[in-house]
């Protein structure tokens, strides 16, 4: 009874899990797949096999599909290089503000996290037709795609620094800050070599959540971008268009992203085995 | 220097742009083309289809989470009681899909039921309602298995043992135990599931064939399809809705799960 | 690692190894063209412009070009009424121009620049003057006709009626066009109204019959239906006829047909937007495209129909032998253009959003 009951459990795991990667190794053999060559252009073809080529992994990384992942890449790294830069320092002010001030800031700062990404998407795109509509009339260079789609990636992104800062910041102690002072040290020292040091855990989290959502955003940058489409924008586009997604997206998405966190996650299972054995031998003990 | 200098940047860019773009959709709800008039926000809101597609796209959020749960539930379970070791490497075979482009693989859906599937089956799946709600699900099951998974693994065994040797059942130590301790876990996993999943509209957009229309896509037809004077104010009329109708479904969260730490006055 | 490095440069080296076999066939007359320099924001329709062509104008006359492409009319025109609009030339049809002039929202074209507009045939100068008088702002790009592309192994009997698209026969195989005037259009011809009707009941009635005919349908789409039909998932689709060409050159049993009651006539121009900043390039652009062997070239690559009299002498009889390509004198006699219809447009979008959400 329990075997059965055992293996009916890794029956139902195996077929979460095939669920779960059956559209992405559907891709993924696609994309060995020769593309239908038609007239006009050729397109990913999903449906039929028509014999095995590796040409689709060539059409990636020029023209539109390849300038959309470099796109991508770029808004990723800046938006959470600066996220993480003004949200932990604004979650170090925020932490010793007085009670109401600092409840008004964080009820704020949850709307981009709460809000749909469609309104999200909706507001920043009304907000630069008006700021640029006033350039525009003074005579002024428009503000351009890369910019606007930064500020709106920053913006939606910050909020995940503070919040995975915040707590981080309670959990620490004010008396190292206060004693790094009497030690000697000016304000920007005592934050720099006290308090962060001791929120890096929590800074390394947001700064990973703010370049997931920048990474994986779709609809923000939908409505915002005129000229330049990110990966998502382009992916969604030729999917509603003739020559459909090459699918070799997904393989150099999905391998390297495999290989990272499988090793980064062997190595964390790796030292908390090696960590058990050791408690163990301290119990025996 | 007083340390709380070091928000001051932050709060700028919030006002700017954060709090500041929001007032755009209440700008626009009521005025067209420079004209301030409720004309539009008051047709929008009284008309009847309006309301039945928000209430479809409530009905869909609601099976998707319903559904999310009851398959994710089990697989959380499943891995909290297996050795951690094993658990934690089938646990990140879960969370990896959740990092590949969204876009994309609710594309690889489109593909497989348009061209994958015999030509009698594809006809009756594609493009329709419940080919949305599979890939809804698709698209926000690790969303609800991993709360549920922190939440199970995080669960005191010696509780367990204490039923067990009380005389309950195992059956009995789930209902009785188990499942009330992963309340917070449930709750947080429905927060991640139900809201984004009633402003869905990327997925009906790709899977709907453009014959099924969801509150999301409503929005998005009448910023992006539409072309007379009184769209914008359509659009933000409806997003206003949403904005309200999301607000008050987190609030409502906030309150169930009694555990919203900081700073939870406004919402 | 340094295998599969050395693999993508070789596959990257042989994809931009083309160009310059081409350009110098391309250029076999010896035009020149001037440096001009600097950025041509250009938005345009999908797959509408052979990309090679691009390339060629770019390393002629060093302008980088941006090129975005739309789905729809409507998308269109939204990207050129904002305020930030940032594009230097766009390809919107007919009633989308009628509606930039009336909003003054157009730079005159200056033909001093565009020596090669008078390859452009005269006829058609004649029928884009009736959305564009005298043809001040707008030069006509393609052109061709709506109509239905069907597959012969799934619809035997002939398609001489859009009352075909409302056979249940059909049910789940029917695609519908996902715009607006495209498809209201359509139904109003079934109803033997006018396409450019301003009369609500006839606009209500199409509505209703669409909604109707909703479940029928297998989705409403745009480019995407395209791949759909060449794989002989869908039976009868709305399409546009140089499309339906595309599609019947990748699937022969495949057809296309104006249906009896009538159907639209619709031209693409190309526009420069007041706001356009390289004015010099976007001419530059439009008298390339007119050249008469890259205009050939672009039309054997995009499939739609050419205006352009001097490039249609240069294509062979597979194109302009064939109905679709180049529709017979009957055919057009019962197609009408589109026309911009002001605020009652308003009425045309409230159906839609209707039928959309039906």
């Amino acid at each position: 009874m329990k075997k059965v009951r055992s293996s009916f459990k890794y029956v139902y795991l195996g077929l979460m899990l095939l669920f779960l990667y059956l559209p992405i190794l559907y891709l993924i053999v696609f994309s060995f797949n020769e593309f239908s060559t038609g007239r006009r252009i050729s397109y990913a073809n999903l449906g039929k096999w028509k014999g095995f080529t590796f040409a689709n992994y060539g059409r990636i990384f020029t023209g539109e599909a390849g300038s959309a992942l470099i796109l991508t890449l770029e808004i990723a790294v800046i938006t959470s290089i600066v996220a993480t830069v003004i949200g932990t320092a604004a979650a170090i002010g925020i932490n010793s503000m007085k009670k109401r001030p600092r409840q008004l800031i964080t009820s704020v700062s949850q709307l981009p996290m709460v809000n749909p990404d469609l309104v999200t998407g909706i507001t920043f795109m009304m907000l630069f037709a008006f700021i640029n509509g006033i350039l525009v009339k003074m005579g002024m260079a428009q503000v351009n795609d890369f910019v606007k789609l930064l500020v709106a990636h920053i913006s939606f992104s910050i909020p995940y620094v503070i919040f995975s800062v915040l707590p981080r910041l309670r959990q620490s102690s004010d008396m190292l800050y206060e004693a790094a002072l009497d030690l000697g040290c000016t304000p920007l020292q005592a934050l720099w070599k006290v308090v962060i040091p001791d929120i890096m855990p929590g800074i390394s989290t947001g700064f990973i959540m703010a370049l997931t959502m920048s990474l994986d955003d779709f609809v923000v940058s939908y409505f915002v971008s005129d000229l330049r489409s990110t990966l998502s924008v382009y992916i969604y586009s030729s999917a509603r268009g003739a020559k459909g997604v090459n699918p070799a997206l997904a393989t150099v998405i999905f391998i390297p992203l495999v290989t990272l966190l499988l090793v980064v996650n062997l190595r964390r299972l790796k030292k908390e085995h090696e960590d058990e054995i050791q408690n163990r031998k301290v119990k025996m003990k | 220097m007083h340390r709380k200098v070091f928000a001051y940047p932050y709060i700028v860019w919030m006002i700017l742009f954060i709090a500041a773009p929001m007032l755009f959709i209440f700008y626009y709800a009521v005025n067209v083309d420079g004209v301030w008039t409720f004309a539009k926000c008051w047709q929008t809101l009284s008309d009847p289809q309006k309301w039945r597609i928000l209430w479809e796209s409530v009905k869909m959020a609601f099976n998707t989470t319903a559904l999310c749960l009851l398959l994710g539930y089990p697989i959380a379970y499943i891995l909290s009681n297996m050795k951690k070791s094993v658990a934690g490497f089938i646990s990140v075979l879960f969370f990896v899909p959740m990092w590949m482009n969204f876009v994309l693989r609710t594309y690889a859906w489109y593909a497989i039921l348009e061209y994958a599937l015999p030509d009698k089956i594809s006809a009756a799946i594609s493009g329709t309602e419940g080919a949305v709600l599979m890939v809804l699900v698709y698209n926000f099951i690790p969303f609800m298995v991993m709360p549920l998974y922190n939440c199970l693994t995080k669960l005191d065994r010696s509780l367990l043992e204490a039923a067990a040797d009380l005389g309950a059942n195992r059956f009995k130590t789930f209902t009785k135990v188990v499942l009330p301790l992963s309340v917070p876990g449930i709750v947080s996993g429905i927060t991640m599931v139900f809201i984004p999943a009633i402003t869905a509209f990327t997925v009906p957009a790709l899977i709907g064939n453009g014959n099924y229309h969801l509150y999301g896509n409503e929005i998005e037809l009448a910023f992006k399809q539409m072309s007379s004077a009184g769209d914008y104010s359509i659009g933000s009329t409806l997003s206003i809705i949403l904005f309200a109708l999301v607000i008050i479904s987190t609030m409502i969260m906030n309150r169930v799960d009694g555990s919203n730490a900081e700073g939870g006055t406004l919402l | 690692m340094k295998k599969i490095a050395l693999f993508l440069a070789a596959v990257m080296l042989a994809v931009s190894l083309s160009a310059t076999a081409f350009a110098e066939e391309i250029f076999a007359n010896g035009d020149q063209y001037d440096k001009i320099g600097g950025e041509l924001n250009v938005l345009n329709w999908g797959e509408y412009i052979d990309p090679e062509l691009i390339q060629l104008f770019e390393e002629e006359t060093g302008v980088k070009v941006n090129y975005i492409e739309m789905l729809s009319n409507e998308e269109m025109l939204i990207k050129l009424a904002s305020p930030d609009c940032v594009y230097d030339l766009c390809f919107p049809s007919d009633y989308i121009i009628e509606k930039l002039i009336a909003s003054d929202m157009l730079l005159p074209l200056d033909y001093d620049k565009i020596p090669n507009a008078k390859n452009i045939a005269q006829e058609q100068l004649a029928l884009t003057g009736t959305f564009d008088p005298g043809n001040k702002y707008s030069l006509p790009y393609m052109w061709g006709t709506v109509g239905i592309l069907y597959n012969t192994e799934l619809v035997t009997e002939p398609v001489t009626s859009w009352k075909i698209l409302w056979d249940e026969k059909y049910a789940g195989q029917i695609w519908m066009y996902d715009s607006v005037r495209d498809s209201i259009g359509v139904t109003l011809k079934m109803l033997g109204y006018d396409l450019n009707t301003r009369n609500a009941d006839e606009v209500a009635e199409a509505r209703d019959a669409l909604i109707a005919q909703k479940p029928l349908t297998k989705g409403y789409g745009t480019d995407n239906t395209r791949a759909s039909m060449v794989n002989g998932k869908g039976a009868l689709c709305v399409i546009y006829s140089g499309d339906a060409f595309c599609c019947i050159d990748e699937n022969d049993s495949l057809a296309y047909a104006v249906p009896e009651e009538g159907s639209n006539v619709w031209y693409d121009n190309v526009i420069i937007p007041k706001t356009a900043k390289n004015v010099e390039a976007a001419h530059a652009f439009i008298n390339f495209l007119n050249d008469a062997n890259i205009a050939a070239r672009n039309t054997e690559y995009i499939c739609y129909s050419t205006p352009n009299a001097a490039a249609m002498d240069l294509l062979d009889e597979y194109y302009t032998g064939s109905e679709t390509y180049n529709p017979p004198a009957e055919v057009l006699e019962r197609c009408e253009v589109f026309h911009d219809l002001g605020e009652f447009t308003e009425v045309f979008n409230d159906a839609w959003t209707k039928i959309k959400a039906a």
